[in-house]
């Protein structure tokens, strides 16, 4: 596990410090780069506001590719069930005239159920048929696109704009005056919460339940658990419905709380960038907490660093892209670190050797 | 100049493990060389040295009499040092051919084309040389185990190796492959190969090997030379006291039915009747041993009773009660306890640690949970009885993650689990596979216990010797079909090889 942390740690460092190279090509200077950068993310209370607004979506799809993972599934369809969940979310917001606290909690359960719905059908087709998660969970992701481009025009439409549904009402939106308030007006909002909480509970689940246990014994071997009488296909199903529904949160998170509607013709980058969140994370639900605050810093940094050099945002990017580079051949950095282990050893062995022969 | 490799002093240390420790080995110039020790004793390791996949911390190797450094794999074929490992490295849907050259491809056309042709002629005149019969053109997932093993024999002698590392050659063999081997190795010796055989069984050393290294705990405990060392001394080194090779027991006292398999029929992994209206009874207080060679349904019968395929028809009643369509827990719950056949694919999580394992089919109960919630201290502490009662040696206890065990120790934990649910049905596969004679003799005895405690006990095994010491009684299958129960007793090996090949007794009397 420590190791993790280090191989972690160093695909930050290394993404950085290529980024700092990529910024000096092009004839930038990097320090200027990066502070600007760093300080676009947490200059004053509005901009760490942001900041954690941005991460809250990454922290659930983040969390929804790892529980996938650590149960042997790989659920690259997050995209599509943070839409639908957030769908669903914004219809019952938009439909139900009720207090606060009530319709939020309404609306939390519509994305929890909207997500895992799209989400199981990939489970039950592996389960049933052997159909690869990926290609299903994929083809998922086009067919919630769809069917918003459809359904938010003929249902939800706005007053002025096609592509757009009407703005949730103050009742259904994630945000608080209090938050705002203490921000100074960013739009960071009560998603934050609800993802630190589905962090411990996943966390919980995971590591401390029989359920978390038969999920990981189906995951990592399939024969042993049905040989122990667990139920595998019902453990497939449900942690796919599972791993959609913290995605269809966190697409509560995005259109009720970051954002205050839902458009047509975008599949969220939130449910791919999940993806490298994990990866970073290593799976592990603080993990992901953890990148994806960082991510949510660099995502919403680079606007600012953009804004106050020459350095494109494309650097950002990049230096995202180059972290998940490093994090993914996690193996390449282990090698690396037991190659300097090794050379150190060897160099304190050969200057024992010495000593013996003086 | 009388060696041919030399490995002296080798030390190896894992984290938490001292593997090899002060090991010397010698192999003379066209011997066949065993090397002996007890699962876990450090025999693997040490060849693994020796072909360059581990480096030793301390020790040196010499090969005909240079001290050299193997850095990797490459560097031993350099050296004319061969291995053939107990998982063959072959691939499926290439032909002998193909999987001998693979990496040093004889090439045509300035290198763009491979010279199979040129290949296998040269593979046809190894394999007559040295009496393989192997096929060059077939492939390899058409051949058999035994015909896959001697492909990696000409893999090596395939380039120019002098000397062979045989890793339990004979595990995966029938008997007849067994002296067939045999047989290879006298052929391999004639035209002066040297080769270092690991096994822990005790009648292929006497039959096959000149001398013998025996280790134990990682320590050299010395080399004899085979003829004049009786089975029995060689145990004793390995095992650090006297073995009993004859299994004690009193004669059964069979009670009331426990298992009734009523013509029970099976599709198999293929689609057809593995099975065929296979009935028999196994009683409280004896051990009913299935005789059969590899694939004659033993793999389906012991499936359909533990749940893991559907029956097509006939019934199977346990206690009393018909469990034909029960789920696999159900049954686990109504007592069966299983030691299976597979014990990576199926009997463990080797990414889960020991403990984890333990709990394999109780974790949901209480002490090991609670309200759904896993009781870590009590699972650690219930693992850690079993781990000490069956003797389980790993790197840090219970905490050890399942694949870093030998296979052994694996083994033995697995049998720990299934033993100490006290089922009224167990169910032992293979038990004893790859295990050596102190683990055999000591799973026979909690075997025996089990029975004696009056549970009922279903032995598969494809070893002969174990079934016919073991059981009371014996059934034996051919093709899926049951060939005739008897009294183990009143029986003959030859009378059960007879049935085995699917002679019924009636004929054959």
């Amino acid at each position: 596990m420590n190791n993790r942390i280090v191989v972690s740690l160093l695909a930050v460092v290394f993404g950085l410090l290529a980024g700092a190279v990529l910024m000096a090509v092009t004839g930038h200077d990097p320090i200027t780069g990066y502070s600007y950068l760093f300080e676009g993310g947490l200059k004053n209370p509005e901009r760490i506001g942001n900041t954690l607004a941005t991460a809250t979506p990454l922290i659930f799809s983040g969390l929804s590719v790892a529980f996938a993972f650590r149960t042997g599934l790989f659920n690259i369809g997050v995209a599509g069930q943070l839409l639908f969940g957030g769908f669903c979310a914004s219809a019952v917001g938009l439909s139900l005239d009720l207090p606060k606290a009530i319709l939020l909690i309404l609306m939390l359960i519509a994305g929890f159920v909207g997500g895992a719905l799209w989400a199981v059908v990939p489970g039950f087709l592996k389960a049933k048929f052997n159909v690869h998660e990926v290609v299903s969970s994929i083809m998922m992701n086009w067919i919630a696109y769809w069917t918003i481009y459809y359904a938010v025009p003929a249902y939800l439409k706005g007053e002025f704009l096609e592509t757009e549904s009407k703005p949730l009402p103050e009742s259904a939106s994630l945000k608080v005056s209090f938050l705002t308030d203490m921000f100074d007006g960013s739009y960071i909002n009560l998603g934050l919460f609800v993802a630190v909480i589905a962090v411990i509970i996943v966390a919980f689940i995971i590591n401390k339940t029989t359920f978390g246990y038969e999920l990981k014994a189906v995951g990592n071997n399939r024969h042993a658990a049905e040989y122990a009488g667990i139920a595998v296909n019902r453990s497939i199903i449900l942690s796919m419905a599972i791993s959609g529904g913290i995605a269809g949160i966190g697409g509560v998170a995005l259109y009720a709380g970051n954002a205050s509607n839902i458009q047509i013709g975008i599949l969220p980058s939130q449910g791919f960038d999940g993806i490298a969140v994990a990866l970073l994370g290593a799976n592990s639900p603080v993990g992901v907490l953890l990148s994806a605050l960082f991510f949510g810093l660099l995502y919403s940094g680079r606007g600012f660093m953009n804004a106050m050099t020459e350095i494109p945002p494309e650097i950002a990017d990049s230096i995202i892209a180059i972290i998940i580079y490093f994090a993914a051949t996690s193996i390449l950095i282990e090698r690396l670190i037991r190659w300097f282990i090794r050379r150190k050893a060897n160099a304190k062995s050969a200057s024992e050797h010495e000593g013996k022969v003086k | 100049m009388e060696y041919a490799v030399e490995m002296l002093n080798i030390r190896k240390e894992f984290t938490g493990i001292v593997a090899n420790d002060d090991i010397t080995l010698r192999l003379k110039r066209g011997e066949v060389h065993a090397l002996l020790g007890e699962n876990g004793a450090g025999k693997s390791t040490l060849m693994s040295i020796l072909f360059g996949m581990y480096q030793a911390d301390q020790g040196v190797i010499k090969v005909n009499g240079k001290e050299v450094r193997i850095a990797n794999p490459n560097v031993a074929n350099e050296l004319g040092i061969g291995m053939v490992h107990q998982h063959f490295k072959l691939v499926e849907d290439f032909t002998v051919t193909e999987n001998i050259i693979m990496g040093i491809e004889p090439r045509k056309w300035f290198g763009l084309g491979i010279d199979i042709q040129k290949a296998s002629k040269k593979i046809e005149e190894l394999s007559k040389r040295y009496g393989l019969n192997v096929d060059p053109h077939a492939k390899v997932e058409d051949i058999s185990v035994g015909m896959q093993q001697r492909v990696e024999i000409l893999k090596t002698l395939y380039r120019n190796a002098d000397v062979l590392i045989l890793d339990e050659p004979t595990a995966v063999l029938t008997p007849q492959e067994i002296d067939e081997l045999g047989r290879i190795m006298k052929n391999l010796i004639a035209e002066g190969k040297s080769i270092i055989i690991i096994t822990h069984k005790l009648k292929e050393i006497k039959s096959f090997a000149d001398r013998c290294t025996v280790i134990r705990r990682g320590k050299t405990i010395g080399t004899v030379d085979v003829a004049p060392t009786s089975e029995a001394d060689m145990a004793e080194m390995m095992v650090g006291r006297r073995v009993s090779f004859k299994v004690d027991k009193i004669a059964s006292v069979p009670r009331e039915v426990v298992l009734k398999v009523e013509s029970l029929s099976v599709k198999n992994a293929k689609k057809v009747l593995g099975l065929k209206d296979f009935s028999i009874e196994v009683r409280a207080g004896e051990i009913v041993g299935i005789a059969g060679v590899e694939g004659n349904g033993q793999s389906d019968l012991i499936e359909a009773i533990t749940g893991l395929r559907k029956v097509e028809s006939g019934n199977i009643v346990l206690n009393g009660q018909d469990i034909t369509g029960h789920s696999i827990r159900d049954r686990i719950e109504s007592g069966i306890g299983h030691i299976p056949e597979d014990r990576q694919k199926r009997g463990l999580v080797l990414d889960y640690t020991l403990a984890e394992n333990i709990v394999l089919e109780v974790y949901y109960r209480e002490p090991y949970s609670r309200k759904g919630i896993l009781q870590n201290s009590k699972i650690k502490q219930y693992a850690n009885e079993i781990l000490e009662s069956y003797d389980v040696r790993s790197g840090e206890g219970a905490s050890s993650v399942a694949r870093s065990l030998s296979g052994g120790n694996q083994q033995k934990a697995i049998i720990g689990r299934e033993i100490e649910r006290d089922p009224i049905l167990l169910i032992a596969v293979q038990p004893t596979r790859g295990l050596d004679v102190g683990s055999i003799e000591y799973i026979h005895k909690r075997l025996i216990n089990h029975r004696d405690n009056g549970k009922a006990v279903l032995l598969v095994s494809l070893e002969l010797q174990e079934i016919m010491n073991i059981s009371d009684r014996i059934a034996v299958v051919n093709q899926g079909e049951l060939i005739g129960v008897v009294q183990a007793s009143e029986t003959t090996e030859n009378e059960i090889g007879l049935m085995m090949a699917g002679v019924k007794k009636e004929e054959g009397a």
